[in-house]
Order: C-alpha cells, then sequence, then structure tokens
C-alpha cells in the first residue's frame, strides 16, 4: 500500500516534469528570435528535467546515485551550454527580434573581442 | 599548491566513481581509486578553481541557504516564461542589460553566472571583470543599478558571504 503511494506520487512529478518540456517545446516554436528561443528550450525545460529525475527517483530508488550524478551533469552543462550559444550566435550577427527594448552589449562587443584576441 | 588540486580533483573523481557504480566491493575500489589516481596526476594542474571550495561550517551552511534560494527562484521563474509561452499574446520584452557584480573569485563568478542563466528569463551572455552582460526576457529597467538589483543581488549577498 505505501509502496503504491509513494508510485503514484513519482508518476504524477514525472508527468508534471512532461509538461514543462513540452511548454519548453512550445517556447520554441513561439518565441521570435534565437535568444528568447534559447531562454524558452534550454531553460523551461531544466525544471522539467528535475522534476522527471525526482519523480523516477521515487519510482526506483535503487537508481539514486545516477540521478544525483545526472542533476548534477544538467547543473553544471546546461548554462554553459546556453550561455555559449548566445554568445557564439551575438558574434555572427544573428539579428535580435524587432521590438528588442535595449542591447548594452552592442557599444562594448568591439572591446571585448579585441581583448580575446589580445589574451589569444 | 599543485598538489592541493590535484587531491581535490581525486576526491571529487572519486565520489563520482561511487554514485555510477553505488557498490563498495574491494575490486571496484581499487579501480576507481587507480584510474582517478592517473587522471588527477595528468590533469590535476588544470583544476585549481577547485582549490577555491571552503569547507568551514558556515560556508557549509550558506551552501544549503543558497541551493534553498536557487530552487525557489528556478521554480518561480520556470512558472513565469512557461505562462508567457503559453499567452496567446506572447508577453515578452527582451534586451541586453548590463549589470555589476562585487564578487572577486573565479568560482564564485561562475556559481554566480551559471545560476543567472538556470532561472529563465535572464541569460548571461558575457562577462568582462565585474561586468555582466545578461539577456533579459522581461526588461523592467536598462539602468545598471536597478537591473542589479533585480537580476544579480538576490544570488550575490548569499555568496558573498561564502566566498568573500
Amino acid at each position: 500500500m505505501e509502496n503504491s503511494v509513494i508510485e503514484i506520487i513519482g508518476a504524477v512529478l514525472v508527468l508534471l516534469g512532461a509538461i514543462f518540456l513540452f511548454l519548453g517545446a512550445l517556447g520554441l516554436v513561439r518565441m521570435p528570435d534565437v535568444y528568447n528561443r534559447i531562454q524558452a528550450g534550454t531553460k523551461a525545460s531544466t525544471l522539467g528535467t528535475f522534476l522527471s529525475l525526482i519523480g523516477l527517483l521515487l519510482i526506483i530508488p535503487a537508481w539514486w546515485g545516477k540521478l544525483i550524478l545526472l542533476v548534477i551533469f544538467i547543473l553544471i552543462t546546461n548554462p554553459v551550454s546556453s550561455h555559449v550559444l548566445a554568445r557564439a550566435s551575438y558574434c555572427i550577427k544573428v539579428p535580435m527580434f524587432k521590438k528588442t527594448v535595449v542591447d548594452k552589449y552592442k557599444e562594448d562587443v568591439v572591446k571585448l573581442f579585441k581583448k580575446d584576441e589580445n589574451n589569444d | 599548491m599543485k598538489i592541493k588540486s590535484q587531491f581535490a580533483l581525486f576526491v571529487v573523481l572519486m565520489i563520482v566513481w561511487f554514485l555510477i557504480n553505488n557498490s563498495f566491493q574491494i575490486e571496484i575500489v581499487i579501480i576507481g581509486a587507480v584510474l582517478s589516481f592517473i587522471i588527477s596526476l595528468i590533469f590535476g594542474r588544470r583544476t585549481d578553481v577547485l582549490n577555491e571550495f571552503k569547507f568551514t561550517p558556515a560556508a557549509f551552511f550558506y551552501t544549503l541557504v543558497y541551493l534553498l534560494v536557487f530552487f525557489v527562484e528556478l521554480i518561480k521563474s520556470n512558472i513565469d516564461v512557461a505562462l508567457r509561452v503559453i499567452k496567446p499574446s506572447l508577453p515578452i520584452n527582451p534586451g541586453i542589460v548590463k549589470t555589476k557584480t562585487v564578487l572577486k573569485s573565479k568560482m564564485a563568478r561562475m556559481i554566480l553566472t551559471n545560476s543567472i542563466t538556470l532561472t529563465p528569463g535572464t541569460l548571461t551572455v558575457d562577462i568582462d571583470d565585474d561586468i555582466l552582460y545578461i539577456h533579459w526576457i522581461d526588461v523592467e529597467s536598462d539602468d545598471i543599478d536597478v537591473a542589479t538589483e533585480k537580476i544579480v543581488k538576490k544570488f550575490e549577498k548569499i555568496l558573498v558571504k561564502i566566498y568573500g
């Protein structure tokens, strides 16, 4: 009896995670430019992935070690990849959404890239 | 200095090895120890950022507080972005703003920028010494101080207590 209650909670968490992952995918289609797509796609999904993994942890407790490793791995790699994608798209001058309010990066970007070249 | 960072890498590798295998049989421990030793011998000098971890009780306490604050922010902002995606009018107001950080250590800056990027709605595009360039999905103000207050401060005030 107790076991099945925990399993149901786990299943609900996995379902919630799947809903967040779906919303992330929907965001990829709806957002107007690269930077906003990165926001929706790579990150509305963080909570989705975490909820799925926690739900799985409740259903199959024996996998705890690997699941914790997965969470740590996502915590470290996910922000790095979204940062690099955003910076690389800025470097090759992917246009921003026309309703973009402010772009403070533009003023300094030339100076920053020069600095990077000198460091290499 | 080199020995210390090699040892830190060795400990991290051993923890990962035990989490993967989930067993403490003698053969598995020996294989893990030998492999971790070789890897940390070769790559140890490149991981000096691990030295900046602090193991005092206060640091441990504030790390727990930080994780709590971080997960609350993660859930709040995930729901916020999800609602923006669902709404038919797509209420976004994007832009790149400048913010400032007072943190000096590499490790603290890495944790800060990673946290900012992981909470949806804000995305670190670049860092130049103490200036962070952040893509914000709903720009409330392009002023450097107000943006710092809104995005950076909630994480920074705890990290300052750990890494000073």
